[in-house]
């Protein structure tokens, strides 16, 4: 049994506190946005943030996020409105499969409160997920385009 | 999602969910409506690929495949741009594999494979549109009791146009859909397209970015339970035995259970308790004697294919041989492609849900219908007992289309738990195991040079895998693996861009116990790296432009010829390049599209590469959606890239040894090169999209690497010399 805060509700999850994040927020939990890829932290498509920090939820186990406010790609939006990432994403049509991509907005929407105007530079050291579809173009012009906005 | 319930359980979360399948299930037939087909919800057929709702909406059934290639928007806007609808009040939904049986196949087929998608399908679906569009104007000539001539179609509303009274489509739908469908249509001359060749927004986006769309990892079914498994590493090796108590008594577990007699499956209340299981399961293998294969075996099996006597020859004019052997100069090379797994990045997954009358299956596949084939096959019932319902893949590349292990393993341990659904999920380390990989080959090349440098005859010899004896051996022909051969047609769509003086291409098949698959691209991914490479290795020893060398041989090829100038063009050939700049280029002929590219990279340290930008043309024939035609161009050197720095399949005591993306590395934002798409849509054919460009990649790179460090790189992943991409 573990407490934790996912997208700002508190909730007792009945779990191993040795699972790792990832699989709680998709079996007890039920939000199945956040996606398993390799489950050794290469991918990213796990991607969520604890305390605003973007984390590979495949090898955090839930006691490490206990007292903690975790945040889900289901959670980015607030009040319906999509945050500017999502909203970049969907104007400069970044998706192809989409399976990567809830990870990979988590990942820049968290490089962007630490760099609200990231560089190429910026970008290129921020951001390490995999995308096999190869969006890697359009991600980067949505990047900028969500900094501007 | 959350329930206001602050305790959840383990198992709650499948509780009160609604099947994912309820809203795929179409064309039922209900007992209302004189021979009207209709939607579940009521709405009338007029077409097999049109529902009409009473609001306007208009319903396209897609028969292929969304994997995020863009084909279902791109199939909607054939259908839209017949039909004359408000595009935006269209959506889409797959039909059931269980209904096209029924049907007859009335939808055509499933298969979203080799570029297939559009360019196999753009009459018929054309033709389902805009039989729609001409029965909903005859219901509404109809009723107004007008000549259906004076009336016509745009945006969902018909106008008559004398009278200029309108109606729409959704008004209209019910008496359409009681019409006889006309025996013929006209279809409109592609000058008159509005829709399609333009850029519309895919339909799918939104879902995407929110976490909403539902893949087959993230199904949920009343009561479902979650599998996952082990199967026998070493190909064609069986289970032993295993120690099913050893684990049964671990948090969540159900069920341990064989798989057929080469896997074993841990069935739990969730994935990572069977998961958990699994890996504390004692299993014991009969690896057999396939055991004793390495990646040095099968290169020596190949090696000795390179001049073998029996082959099968493919491509052959005048007597290349002579030719050769009486030149000034004889140059030769030897080439070799590895295996290599699609990893697409949601592992291999399906539900299935058994009983003695009925089994359902819940995938994300290329292709429903050989699903559905896996489906009745594993659970020995008849078709009308059995259904699919499709599921958008993440990601596919060939390893979904022709191959449903997964679902025949979801099937067969459902089979032991009837009336329970069982969601398989495949760990990355299994995916990895487990693939159909870009078969291996080796090939060697000889080229004839006279005095003055012309070419005399070429010579590529084939030594590797089939994939169509594996898979579809019905399709050899006395033998013979074409597909082999993709790219050294003599004619047809994958046919060799440049006519030589005198030509042979022969192959040496050499199969492995490593089962082959198609891997997007298939074999042009080698084939292309094998001929573009040694073109330019024959332009070097002549001491002429790679350009120009090429050419000479392709004065009866003018659409290669032309992408090939555009991106020589674009790219500045033939003038400086920026400082430590070098360029390389390549193109191919495959899936009836014509391919191009011109690579700029620089390196340094002699050994790390990095690719600053990659100008590609293709000629299509028609361009249907250009921006998501831009993003396969750019998404194609992602993965062809990755596969020439960094993928490789090795084979160890007769198992792949690379297990997850720590070992089998893909291409980063950082190492993304800026890609200039060209599309230069000629007209009047339609090729593929999906795959051309991917072969271009690794030979415009390659080339570009012998300009600026004079080392010509004839094996891969380049990672194997030290080479990496920065």
């Amino acid at each position: 049994m573990a407490r934790l805060t996912i997208n700002g509700r508190s909730m007792e999850v009945d779990v191993n506190p040795g699972t790792p994040l990832l699989w709680a927020i998709r079996e007890q939990v039920g939000l199945t946005g956040t996606k398993y890829g390799c489950g050794i932290a290469q991918c990213g498509s796990c991607t969520v943030h604890i305390d605003g920090a973007a984390v590979r939820s495949c090898v955090i186990p839930v006691s490490a996020a206990v007292g903690k406010q975790v945040t889900t790609i289901e959670g980015l939006a607030a009040g319906g409105v999509l945050h500017k990432v999502q909203q970049a994403w969907v104007e400069h049509e970044v998706p192809q499969c989409g399976y990567c991509q809830a990870g990979m907005i988590m990942a820049v929407a968290a490089l962007l409160k630490d760099k609200p105007k990231p560089t190429d530079a910026d970008i290129d050291a921020g951001i390490t997920n995999i995308c096999r579809c190869g969006t890697f173009q359009q991600v980067r012009q949505a990047i900028h385009a969500a900094a501007r906005a | 999602m959350l329930t206001s319930t602050p305790k959840i359980s383990r198992r709650s979360f499948v509780i009160g969910t609604a099947a994912v399948g309820g809203g795929l299930a179409v064309g039922l037939k209900i007992p209302f409506g004189a021979d009207v087909v209709r939607a579940q919800d009521g709405s009338p057929e007029i077409t097999a690929w049109v529902v009409v709702r009473p609001d306007d909406t208009v319903v396209i059934r897609i028969a292929r495949s969304e994997m995020g290639q863009g084909t279902l928007t791109g199939l909607a806007q054939m259908v839209a741009e017949e039909l004359e609808c408000d595009w935006s009040k269209v959506t889409t939904e797959y039909p059931t594999p269980g209904q096209s049986v029924k049907r007859k196949r009335v939808w055509g087929d499933f298969s979203t494979g080799g570029s297939r998608g559009i360019r196999m399908s753009h009459e018929y679906v054309r033709q389902g549109g805009a039989t729609a569009r001409t029965m909903l104007v005859q219901a509404a000539a109809d009723a107004w009791k007008v000549p259906a001539s004076e009336c016509s179609a745009a945006n969902s509303v018909i106008t008559h146009r004398p009278s200029g009274r309108t109606t729409t489509y959704g008004k209209v739908a019910e008496a359409a859909a009681r019409l006889t469908p006309p025996a013929k249509v006209a279809l409109k001359d592609p000058k008159d397209w509005k829709l399609i060749g333009k850029s519309v927004k895919r339909l799918d986006t939104l879902p995407k970015v929110t976490g909403a769309q539902v893949y087959g990892f993230d199904l949920k079914l009343p009561g479902m339970l979650t599998a996952t498994i082990k199967d026998c590493p070493v190909f064609g090796g069986k289970v032993k035995s295993f120690e099913a108590a050893k684990v049964k008594g671990m948090p969540g577990v159900r069920h341990v259970v064989p798989v057929g007699d080469s896997a074993v499956a841990v069935v739990a209340d969730t994935y990572w308790e069977a998961k958990t299981a699994l890996d504390a399961l004692p299993i014991a293998w009969d690896e057999g004697p396939n055991a004793t294969v390495s990646s040095a075996t099968i290169a020596e099996q190949l090696k000795a294919g390179l001049d073998a006597d029996q082959v099968f020859v493919h491509n052959q004019s005048g007597d290349a041989k002579a030719a050769i052997g009486g030149a000034a100069k004889k140059i030769e090379a030897v080439y070799a492609y590895p295996f290599q797994n699609h990893a697409p990045m949601e592992p291999m997954n399906a539900t299935a849900k058994y009983t003695p009358d009925r089994c359902e299956v819940w995938v994300p596949t290329q292709n429903g219908e050989a699903a559905f084939a896996a489906t009745l096959a594993a659970s020995g019932l008849p078709a009308d007992k059995c259904e699919v319902y499709k599921i958008n893949l993440g990601g596919g590349f060939g390893r979904r289309g022709a191959f449903h292990d997964y679902v025949t393993q979801a099937v067969l341990i459902a089979k032991q738990i009837p009336g329970t659904p069982v969601k398989l999920l495949w760990s990355r380390e299994e995916d990895m195991l487990h693939g159909r990989y870009h078969p291996v080959m080796q090939a060697k090349l000889t080229g004839g040079l006279d005095a003055a440098g012309n070419l005399t005859g070429l010579h590529i010899r084939l030594s590797g895998q089939s994939i169509i004896t594996a898979v579809f051996p019905q399709m050899l022909q006395n033998g013979k693996d074409a597909l082999a051969f993709q790219g050294f047609w003599p004619t047809g769509e994958h046919s060799l861009e440049y006519t030589f003086p005198s030509l042979l291409i022969d192959h040496a098949m050499r199969n492995t116990h490593v089962p082959p698959g198609f891997w997007r691209g298939v074999n042009i991914n080698q084939n292309a790296i094998f001929l573009e490479c040694f073109m330019d290795e024959l332009a070097h020893a002549a001491g002429q432009d790679a350009l120009e060398f090429r050419r000479k041989f392709m004065a009866k090829h003018p659409k290669s010829l032309a992408v090939l100038n555009a991106v020589a063009d674009r790219v500045g050939w033939g003038t400086p390049a920026p400082a430590g700049v070098h360029r390389g280029l390549a193109h191919f002929r495959c899936f009836a599209s014509y391919v191009a590219a011109a690579a700029e990279i620089s390196v340094s340290g002699g050994n790390k590469v990095k690719v600053h930008r990659i100008v590609c043309a293709t000629d299509p024939g028609h361009a249907v959606n250009p921006a998501q035609i831009e993003r396969q161009i750019a998404g194609s050197f992602v993965y062809g890239l990755s596969a020439l720095f960094m993928e490789e399949c090795t084979v160890k005591d007769g198992h792949i040894e690379q297990t997850n993306f720590n070992t089998y590395d893909s291409m980063r934002i950082a190492q993304m090169p800026k890609v200039e798409s060209i599309i230069m849509p000629s007209g009047g054919f339609w090729g593929g999209v999906g795959e051309p460009t991917i072969c271009v990649a690794a030979p415009a790179v390659l080339n570009a690497f012998f300009n600026a460090t004079g080392r010509r790189i004839r094996s891969f992943p380049l990672k194997n010399h030290g080479i990496t991409l920065v």
